[in-house]
């Protein structure tokens, strides 16, 4: 069981996510002025947060592991009839580790996206926009309560929106940007629903009574409904199946967006969310087998879709949802200490490659396929290394940080006696070296294989010099868990309950063969892309039409276009146009041309002006109102 | 003044009539303007006044004027201002200065477009603080008037057709509303057409009675809102009204109707107020789906916000008929809240129409490359009027969705629906009206204008400021609700209790 912890007020937490959203505003209305301060400011404002939170962090940490909580409150959203929202602000293990990574990575790539975007002259509207996300990512995970969550959860949205179509005026971005607005909004109806089921049952979305009273209040049955809801919103924020379709079209975004959002933070905010509620899925319980489900089919359907990728950042996109899948098997089987290692593991390696991505592809000069690449690495050797460095650790090869997230989690898989999760969970581990080893070879190794391949050129310090610190990080990160009394846990364990090993494989021997697998995936991309003895695309020629169809995501997309998006299309056509102004609006105009025909007898009072009808009622108020008058 | 505070607010709009007709053809087009304009301030400066002598925490009706008007019928010139009602005097005295500011641009004719707009504001601002149900009638039916001769004579190209309809079917409605004032007046007697005192001598009326007569009443309001299925005048309406009509249409008038029902029908008939709830509940949600569906195949852009407006004073019924106190006050709130949002959409599109002269979705696109002021804006208008929470819709439908949840589960899920589909209707336009490539005639437009912005900041603003901190609303609006709930529903869950108790409610709805 969870104990409760004692709070204390702490009075700068506002202040972590007040510093973006100033810049945000200074930027959304004279960035254009600003010019090149335009990105620095907004640095800055994340850098500024960084250090706030690592002070607030380090506070927090200084007292005993049962006062680990910190609020605040700001003043009252919402008070209506004894229902009562306050801006309350929180800051406890779990929401420790989310502001760290959200500031922290979120200020390297604001850095990275000076030089990125320096040549763009909306700039002061992207670094707006950019910061408005931050601002928002830490209401999500600094709120006290549902509604500061749900206000940072739809503020996200929106900013995502924004800046997956950032590039607008080409009209393929613009979809995108809606696609994922409107797929991630049908998991927040849901989610919303959920919030008002908990004000149904609780009277309150503050976090502390609803997880010191839900025991006692909420049936198993309760509480599996609710917990779904809420699942529900997570599996659209993070790109889980069944919705899952939204976050390969959002490459379209500027790339350190897709590492910001799309990777690093955003897209993690469904494991944030279900940890969170941890106390509600538990009781459940059953909501808890459906995460892990979950989780685990989407780790391996998106691992397959990584693999017959062409584009770069594609690639990249289906490996994020494969890796939340990832996250999701660890929640599922409440080992929420390991899914947040491998979140924050995640966040580093994943915003590093999408950030190399987006140096290999300013290299070359706008180009994602990576059939057009090869060779990279003569001319590229930061981003090679850095980009090698983060592919690495997701592969699992020790002793990166990857490596301990994945076998951390395998690890629990096996000791809890779920033999299936940890199978399955090593064989998407094999998909995930696979797709690495692919694309890290496509792009670097070999021979050029375009003009732009070959003319291709290092990208300037402003850009290599984030890659370079999350590379470190990457490296670094890993040793947070090497000790198994280290912070982590300690920090998220009061919080969350520990979890129980009931013993299985000793851990140097899964290691082995987790190590094994990666090595093994390793080595055959390099016998098919590198050794030059099979031919990739008669490789990939034999695999058809499966390559085919994982390219696009087994045409899951082109399914739901048929099944729902034309049906509802259509349906909202014959409503509007036949149902509404055929049908409704037919029989008003009948029933006026009833009265018509009626009148027609009498053509004197049917004289057609409305004055002469106001006149009419009028005369007759006044008769009525003097028959009144003469009966009283 | 002093004691008449109500009175000049009502009033000083028909002061500046007399003022422009008394004036007449010596006031240039733009002398009329400026005098409408500063009326409209003055207005507003002394609506400003009320809010300050007004009682928050007062659940009754404060300011009162009395007079005797008419003896032999019991008659009375009967004004007040309860927490209901403040916000949308408010509301109409804020919006009609920048409805006057956006109308700048009308050329035809502006002295008697004026005088029109005047005559409006003082009948709709009549209607919201009459207490005596034939001076409300008065008031109510005086609306229809200026804001025909609005939609007819500057309206677009079907104006007159829009124009008729809306008059007749608004004017069917009023014709059952005031054969049930009569009818009340003679069965319930007492000789007054006082409200407060109707409310107690109604209740003595024979169930069945009260129950026709409520039915009255709703029919008249019910179409003014609209609710559906009686919507079909506002999609025509809206689309053939000049700017600052549809404005004031979307802005003020569908919640004359919308008051009407918690004033009249609430305060009058709580009994059959009860009985008939669930079927205008289901209505209600009904049109908050349909409104919404709807709106996502229109292509003409202002038929698409008059179908939103559908959708959402769905949520204002829905929530006033689930006798919770979130519901009901989320219900006003979502009033002012709507009024606002697609007041501000309106104000938007109108700008649109001005440069482009098309209102057709298909026509437009790529305009934010053109405009990025003017669509960023609009963007922002359309996040609220979506329901983003921070901004000011949200949190009225998320008080009437927890509201109505309450009571029954399912409307309360039919209404959860709106959120997915306004963000479709809204964005899918959105992004046909801003992204994509611009149409060569579209290049060079200019973008917002100081006055335009004039026009729009103060609305935008306040999307902000009652998103973050609508308490400043709800603490007048509460007490007055909680008084309508007792009134109507006194053993309803009036508040979403706590804990443990609920739990055992469980299988309700």
């Amino acid at each position: 069981m969870v104990e409760t912890l004692t709070s204390h007020d702490a009075s700068v937490l506002w202040v972590i996510p007040t510093l973006p959203l100033a810049i945000s505003m200074l930027n959304l209305f004279v960035g254009k002025r600003l010019g090149r301060w335009a990105g620095v400011l907004a640095t800055m404002a994340v850098a500024a947060s960084f250090a706030v939170a690592v002070a607030s962090v380090a506070d927090l940490l200084s007292r005993p592991a049962g006062e680990r909580l910190a609020s605040q409150h700001l003043f009252d959203w919402i008070s209506v009839g004894g229902f009562r929202v306050g801006a309350d602000l929180r800051l406890d293990g779990l929401s420790a580790m989310m502001i760290l990574v959200i500031t922290g990575i979120g200020a390297l790539i604001h850095l990275y996206s000076i030089g990125y975007m320096a040549h763009d002259e909306r700039r002061g509207r992207f670094f707006a926009y950019l910061n408005l996300f931050v601002f928002f990512m830490l209401m999500l995970v600094l709120g006290a309560n549902y509604l500061v969550l749900y206000l940072g959860w739809e503020g996200v949205g929106l900013c995502s929106f924004l800046l997956i179509g950032f590039w607008s005026d080409k009209l393929t971005n613009a979809e995108a940007a809606k696609k994922a607005f409107i797929t991630t909004r049908i998991g927040d109806t849901l989610m919303l629903v959920g919030l008002a089921t908990l004000v149904f049952k609780f009277g309150t979305l503050d976090f502390v009574p609803i997880f010191g009273a839900a025991p006692t209040v909420l049936t198993k049955d309760a509480a599996t409904v609710i917990a779904l809801l809420l699942f529900a919103g997570a599996i659209g924020k993070s790109a889980q199946l069944p919705l899952q379709v939204w976050l390969p079209d959002a490459m379209a975004g500027p790339t350190p967006v897709s590492a910001l959002i799309h990777a690093a933070t955003m897209v993690t905010a469904g494991v944030y969310l279900v940890i969170r509620s941890h106390v509600l899925f538990e009781i459940s319980g059953v909501a808890l087998t459906v995460v892990l489900v979950i989780g685990v089919a989407t780790a391996l359907f998106a691992a397959t879709c990584a693999i017959a990728q062409v584009d770069i950042k594609r690639v990249l996109a289906y490996s994020t949802i494969s890796q939340l899948g990832y996250m999701f098997i660890a929640v599922g089987m409440r080992a929420y200490a390991v899914a947040m290692f491998f979140l924050v593991a995640h966040a580093f390696y994943k915003a590093l490659m999408f950030l190399g991505a987006g140096s290999v592809i300013h290299g070359m000069h706008g180009e994602q396929d990576m059939r057009q690449m090869g060779g990279l690495r003569k001319v590229m050797p930061v981003t090679f290394v850095t980009f090698a460095i983060g592919a690495l650790a997701q592969a699992g090869i020790p002793p990166l940080a990857g490596f301990f997230a994945k076998d951390a989690l395998l690890e629990v898989a096996q000791h809890t006696g779920r033999t299936a999760v940890y199978g399955l969970g090593t064989l998407a581990a094999f998909l995930t070296a696979f797709y690495l080893g692919r694309m890290l070879i496509l792009t670097f190794f070999g021979k050029p294989r375009s003009d732009a391949a070959e003319h291709a050129h290092e990208s300037s310090p402003l850009i290599w010099i984030p890659l370079a610190i999350l590379a470190a990080g990457v490296a670094f990160a890993g040793v947070l868990e090497l000790n198994p009394e280290g912070k982590l846990t300690s920090l998220l364990d009061p919080l969350l309950g520990a979890l129980h090993d009931a013993g299985g494989l000793p851990f140097a021997t899964l290691a082995e063969i987790a190590v094994a697998v990666a090595v093994v995936a390793l080595a055959i991309t390099w016998w098919i892309y590198g050794s030059g003895r099979i031919d990739p695309n008669a490789f990939r020629a034999r695999m058809e039409p499966m390559a085919t169809a994982a390219q696009h995501g087994w045409y899951v997309d082109r399914a739901y276009d048929v099944v729902f998006v034309q049906p509802a299309k259509a349906l909202a056509r014959m409503t509007g146009e036949v149902l509404d102004a055929k049908v409704i609006d037919g029989a008003v105009n009948g029933v006026a041309g009833l009265v018509q025909r009626a009148a027609a007898g009498g053509r004197l009072i049917q004289t057609g002006f409305v004055r002469t009808y106001a006149l009419v009622l009028f005369l007759g108020a006044v008769l009525v109102l003097g028959y009144i008058g003469v009966r009283v | 003044m002093s004691g008449h505070v109500l009175s000049a607010v009502i009033f000083l709009p028909l002061l500046g009539v007399l003022g422009l007709v008394i004036g007449g053809r010596q006031i240039t087009d733009a002398g009329a303007r400026w005098i409408t304009l500063l009326v409209t301030l003055v207005t507003f400066s002394v609506s400003l006044a009320m809010l300050g002598r007004f009682t928050a925490a007062d659940p009754g009706y404060q300011l009162i004027e009395q007079a005797s008007w008419v003896p032999g019928i019991g008659l009375q010139y009967l004004i007040g201002v309860d927490g209901i009602s403040l916000w949308l005097v408010l509301l109409t005295t804020f919006l009609f200065p920048i409805s006057v500011l956006a109308s700048w641009t009308v050329t035809a004719n502006v002295r008697r477009y004026m005088v029109a707009m005047l005559v409006l504001e003082t009948a709709v601002l009549g209607s919201f603080l009459a207490l005596d149900l034939i001076l409300f009638f008065i008031f109510f039916e005086a609306i229809l008037v200026p804001m025909y001769l609005l939609i007819g004579g500057w309206g677009g190209e079907r104006r007159v057709h829009a124009a008729l309809k809306f008059f007749l079917y608004t004017m069917a409605g009023s014709a059952f509303l005031l054969v049930a004032i009569i009818f009340l007046y003679a069965k319930a007697g007492g000789g007054t057409f006082d409200v407060r005192t109707l409310a107690d001598t109604a209740a003595t009326l024979p169930l069945a009675t009260a129950r026709w007569l409520f039915l009255g009443f709703l029919v008249a309001f019910a179409v003014k809102v609209p609710l559906f299925p009686l919507h079909t005048w506002l999609p025509d309406a809206h689309t053939e009204a000049p700017t600052a009509a549809s404005v004031l249409l979307a802005g003020v008038l569908l919640k004359v109707g919308a008051y009407g029902l918690i004033r009249f029908n609430m305060a009058l008939f709580p009994e059959a107020s009860k009985h008939f709830a669930t079927p205008i509940m289901v209505l209600a949600a009904i049109g908050i789906v349909y409104g919404a569906v709807c709106a996502i195949s229109q292509r003409d852009v202002k038929r698409l916000v008059a179908y939103s407006s559908v959708s959402h004073l769905g949520f204002v019924v829905l929530g006033l008929f689930a006798f919770t106190q979130q519901a009901v006050s989320g219900s006003v709130l979502q009033m002012v809240n709507h009024g606002l949002a697609t007041g501000a959409l309106f104000l938007l599109v109108g700008m649109l129409y001005e440069r482009t002269h098309t209102r057709q979705l298909d026509e437009m696109g790529g305009l934010a490359s053109v405009m990025p002021w003017l669509l960023g804006f609009f963007l922002f208008a359309v996040f609220a009027s979506a329901g983003l929470p921070g901004l000011n819709s949200f949190v009225g439908e998320f008080l009437v969705i927890i509201g109505t949840f309450a009571i029954s589960h399912w409307l309360g899920v039919a209404a959860s629906i709106a959120v997915v589909l306004s963000a479709i209707y809204l964005l899918w336009s959105y992004q046909r009206v801003a992204y994509g490539a611009v149409r060569d005639e579209h290049r060079g437009l200019a973008d917002v204008s100081a006055r335009e912005v004039v026009v729009l900041a103060p609305v935008l603003a306040l999307l902000l400021v009652f998103g973050v901190y609508p308490k400043m609303l709800t603490s007048a609006i509460d007490p007055a609700t909680a008084r309508v709930i007792e009134h109507v529903a006194p053993d309803h869950p009036t508040t979403v209790v706590t804990g443990v108790e609920v739990a055992d409610e469980g299988s309700r709805g």
